[in-house]
């Protein structure tokens, strides 16, 4: 059973830059983990550390039942797809993908049968025999994926492999990432900034910032629940209208209205309420409005308009700095430059203003 | 022994790729330069029969009142800073030239390198002929144009000797020092120009405000190395003149060669060797920092 | 308009005046030595000088391989410069990769050394390595040249390389390490065949170093028939102390320097980076 296991993980450059602070989690078999995080958060020195190409400053990596920290990367039994695909120009396509088994003396027959296999799942055959130089990007990117399978590893790195991509051809290539990797059991330890392919590849999301782990939870979990400020606006597009309240007793005040608060034993000094534009709905006939705002700019997203409104009537408002609320609404719904909304109170996230931290759900 | 980390068993392998290459240096240049550190306290020649006997510093004593060293001394700076001055200059020129883009470029750059590809001491040879006295073709063409009226000793009188092998030494490197500062001038964007084109500016302001200040590196750079080359220059002198007329043209080199090799003075030629090795990392040093610091003033001028 | 175009005419003109004179520069010596090895001995002693030869005879090259060996002079500077720049490149090379991706310890002590070690005059060393030499009786063998060879063109060498592997993209070292390559087999099986042009570029300068070096040659090699070409033609006498046998000497030069204006022709591109390379590092 090979599973990764990540313990105490530290990797400290300079006292002013340490990417990756006392990380620990695991990646069971049949998983599929996505480090997900802005630039400079550290996931790919945490990557880079599991493949062996820096070494940890404290704690250890296993893999398996084996503790790999002391290995060289190509003892690990690990795989990894590169960014820039890094294939190696002066070898052909069949090389390329053969290279790593001909490095472990396997008998050139059964790196025949593996090769072939492999092109055939990713539709390289015709181009066994050119050279990286001329094939599309595309193509080099599968190369470097079948360079990466071929090797049948205990565990599979990728890190950002779509990013080089342009846009049609990443969902698609997307989709047939997600369909191969599903199909075997090894982990899979997927790096990017994009939060639509981490929502849509993974089992399991690591929110990375400043080399901090935010939050480790399932796609959904992450997005329902996110554990604070920071996971909440970096998951979910577009982002997630983040407003500071003033409170009054157990309700914040919004607009004119007042929004009645969660069960918390201690009200901090500063409120945060967030909710994700596309839960913000327009008021219908006779509903309790909760929210009254002028509409300032309209983002037309073809399937859906964005609408920035402008919340009237806040206390702590001034004219310098006027409440500000994002609505995701279907493009066939009509509106007037003066709307009324509604914030369903399930769809509401409370947050700290302080620490961030999430508020409310039986927490303090 | 071997660190388990990786990236540290990187690191040791390193060591060994790079050793080889360290020792051979080391053999081939830090070596002589001890020995003859060593060698130098020793007197050993035909006088004690090859054998070294110590002498304390009494080869840098003779050394101050060895007249012909002095003079050899004043030689290679006369030299020196003849070759050196003329070929920034001469060098700036070309360079200047080769940045225009025209027609048949690269053949120019290919026949501005070949001085310098072509051996010193094959070259000093074309040179002896070019300046021979009777039938020297420079001779023969200022005698036509009506320049002089009679044949120059070339190689025959001192000053003029000096002045020929400055001729020769020119020829053969400002080849070098051009190529280095066009890769200086190339690097400056011909957008700056332009923009200072468009502030109303002359095309000699250009070359002062921004050529030079931008280009002030490789001119640092190409001094510091003309100026060691120009120290220790051997092949040129020792097939042009000898070290002659008179003496007037030996450098330190020759003298040091002549000690050593013909005279068998290997205790006070290796004196010779570490007094010569000392100025030189002297000059350059100080030249070197000199120069940056007067290059910095350059710049922050601006 | 008129201004500008005038201006632009004179410039022009100075341009291709300052061309003309920079190529006649360069080329005089060169071109004479050309011709006078073309003339017989009576044309070259003319005065005033003769500058086409009437009568062209190849008497001045025949006498160079009757007289003396002249072909195994050619012979043998050839053997020393290839010898010497395979050497150099083997044990370059892996010290330029280390230098440009293994974090050394002390690593910028090392490259200052190895720049420093430039400046050195050849003339200092000698005496040393002739010491060493003798005492290895090594005297007047090939390996007296071979090795110092080596090591001048070293530091060129190793600067060259390391600027040139620091371009080439760390990612492809890295899948290899991933792959299961060891550092040798990286250097040789993967990055090697990628620096196929540096290589070419720094062998170029160092055959060129190598072939033209003149005072360890000088010194190192007495034996006649080992001498390399600057060393021989410099030591061409005629039958007596007055007899300089010019047309001989001026056939040498031609022959001894073909080689290199060869290379300088086909490779000029290669040279000029390699140069700056060496230097804008420097």
């Amino acid at each position: 059973m090979t599973r990764l296991e990540l313990q105490n993980l530290n990797k400290v450059y300079s006292p002013q830059s340490i990417p990756v602070k006392n990380l620990s989690l695991s990646v069971e078999e049949g998983e599929f983990l996505t480090l997900l995080g802005p630039s400079g958060c550290g996931k790919s020195t945490i990557l880079r550390l599991i493949a062996g190409l820096e070494s940890p400053t404290a704690g250890q990596i296993r893999i398996g039942d084996r503790e790999v920290s002391k290995l060289r990367a190509g003892d690990r039994n690990i795989a990894m797809v590169f960014q820039s695909y890094a294939l190696y120009p002066h070898m052909t396509v069949y090389e390329n993908i053969a290279s790593g088994l001909k490095l472990r003396k396997m008998p050139a027959r059964e790196i025949q049968q593996r090769v072939t296999e492999v092109s055939r799942v990713l539709g390289l055959e015709e181009f066994l025999q050119r050279k990286p130089g001329q094939l599309s990007g595309g193509q080099r990117q599968r190369v470097a994926v079948g360079r990466a399978l071929v090797r049948r590893p205990d565990v599979f790195l990728l890190d950002e492999p779509l990013s080089n991509l342009d846009a049609l051809l990443r969902e698609r290539v997307r989709a047939e990432l997600k369909q191969l990797f599903e199909s075997q059991r090894s982990p899979v330890v997927y790096v990017t900034h994009d939060q639509t392919e981490a929502m849509t590849l993974s089992t399991k999301v690591a929110v990375l910032s400043n080399g901090f782990l935010q939050q480790l939870d399932s796609p959904q979990q992450i997005y329902n629940y996110p554990i604070n400020q920071f996971v909440a606006s970096f998951v979910g597009s577009p982002q997630m209208n983040l407003i500071p309240v003033v409170c009054q007793g157990q309700y914040a005040l919004l607009g004119t209205s007042k929004i009645p608060l969660p069960a918390m034993t201690m009200i901090p000094p500063q409120v945060i309420l967030g909710i994700r534009p596309e839960q913000v709905r327009l008021a219908s006939e006779g509903q309790p409005t909760t929210v009254q705002g002028q509409v300032f700019l309209v983002e037309n997203l073809g399937m859906h308009n964005l609408l920035s409104v402008r919340v009237a009537g806040s206390p702590g408002e001034t004219s310098a700095a006027p409440i500000m609320l994002r609505a995701l609404l279907p493009a066939d719904q009509p509106w007037r430059e003066s709307v009324s909304l509604v914030l369903p109170p399930e769809a509401i996230h409370w947050f700290d203003g302080q620490t961030g931290g999430r508020l409310g759900d039986g927490s303090s | 022994m071997i660190s388990s980390k990786p990236t540290a068993q990187r690191s040791f392998e390193g060591w060994i790729l790079v050793i080889p290459a360290l020792l051979l240096l080391a053999l081939v240049f830090a070596y002589p330069i001890a020995r003859a550190f060593w060698l130098s306290l020793f007197t050993e020649n035909l006088g004690t029969r090859l054998q070294p006997v110590f002498a304390g510093l009494g080869n840098f004593g003779r050394m101050a009142g060895d007249g012909r060293f002095w003079q050899s001394l004043q030689n290679t700076g006369v030299f020196t800073l003849l070759s050196v001055t003329l070929e920034m200059l001469l060098g700036t020129t070309i360079a200047l030239v080769l940045n225009q883009s025209f027609r048949g470029r690269g053949a120019l750059r290919a026949i501005v390198l070949l001085p310098w590809a072509l051996p010193t001491a094959v070259m000093a040879l074309a040179w002896t002929w070019i300046f021979n006295d009777q039938y020297g073709v420079l001779n023969d063409v200022l005698l036509r144009l009506g320049l002089v009226h009679s044949s120059i000793n070339w190689l025959g009188e001192p000053s003029l000797a000096m002045l020929s092998l400055v001729v020769a030494d020119v020829w053969k490197t400002t080849p070098f020092i051009s190529i280095i500062l066009l890769a200086g001038l190339q690097s400056i964007s011909p957008d700056l120009y332009e923009a200072h084109a468009i502030d109303g500016a002359s095309p000699w302001q250009s070359f002062r405000k921004i050529t030079l200040p931008l280009l002030m590196p490789q001119i640092l750079i190409a001094l510091v190395f003309r100026f060691a080359q120009a120290f220790g220059l051997f092949d040129l002198v020792q097939v042009m003149t000898g070290g002659g007329p008179g003496g007037s043209t030996e450098t330190v080199s020759l003298y040091i060669y002549a000690t050593i090799m013909r005279y068998l003075d290997f205790g006070y030629g290796a004196a010779l060797v570490v007094v010569t090795f000392s100025l030189l990392v002297t000059v350059v040093s100080l030249a070197a920092r000199l120069l940056r610091k007067s290059a910095n003033l350059l710049l922050s001028d601006e | 308009m008129n201004n500008v175009q005038s201006r632009s005419l004179i410039f022009k003109v100075i341009l291709t005046g300052a061309i003309g004179l920079i190529a006649l520069f360069c080329l005089a010596p060169v071109l004479w030595q050309v011709l006078t090895s073309l003339k017989t001995g009576q044309e070259i002693l003319a005065i005033p000088n003769r500058y086409w030869p009437q009568h062209y005879t190849l008497d001045n090259y025949t006498v160079l391989f009757t007289d003396r060996p002249f072909l195994r002079y050619i012979l043998n500077s050839g053997f020393v410069s290839l010898a010497s720049t395979g050497l150099c490149l083997s044990i370059g090379t892996p010290a330029a990769y280390a230098l440009a991706r293994l974090r050394l310890w002390g690593q910028q002590f090392i490259l200052a050394g190895i720049l420093v070690v430039t400046l050195f005059p050849y003339v200092l060393l000698f005496l040393g390595l002739l010491e060493i030499l003798q005492a290895l009786k090594l005297g007047n063998n090939y390996l007296a040249l071979i090795v110092p060879y080596t090591a001048i063109n070293l530091p060129l060498t190793i600067l060259v390389m390391r600027s040139f592997f620091q371009q080439l993209p760390q990612d492809l070292e890295d899948a290899a390490q991933v792959d299961g390559y060891s550092t040798w087999q990286m250097l040789t099986q993967i990055l090697l065949p990628m620096t196929t042009p540096a290589l070419v570029t720094t062998g170029i300068l160092a055959f060129i170093f190598s072939w033209n070096e003149f005072i360890f040659a000088l010194t190192f090699i007495t034996q006649d028939d080992l001498k390399t070409i600057p060393v021989a033609a410099a030591q061409l006498s005629g039958a007596t102390v007055f007899d300089v046998p010019y047309g001989p000497i001026a056939a040498a030069t031609v022959l001894g320097t073909f080689p290199l204006v060869l290379l300088v022709l086909f490779f000029q591109r290669q040279i000029v980076q390699g140069l700056t390379a060496g230097a804008v590092k420097g």
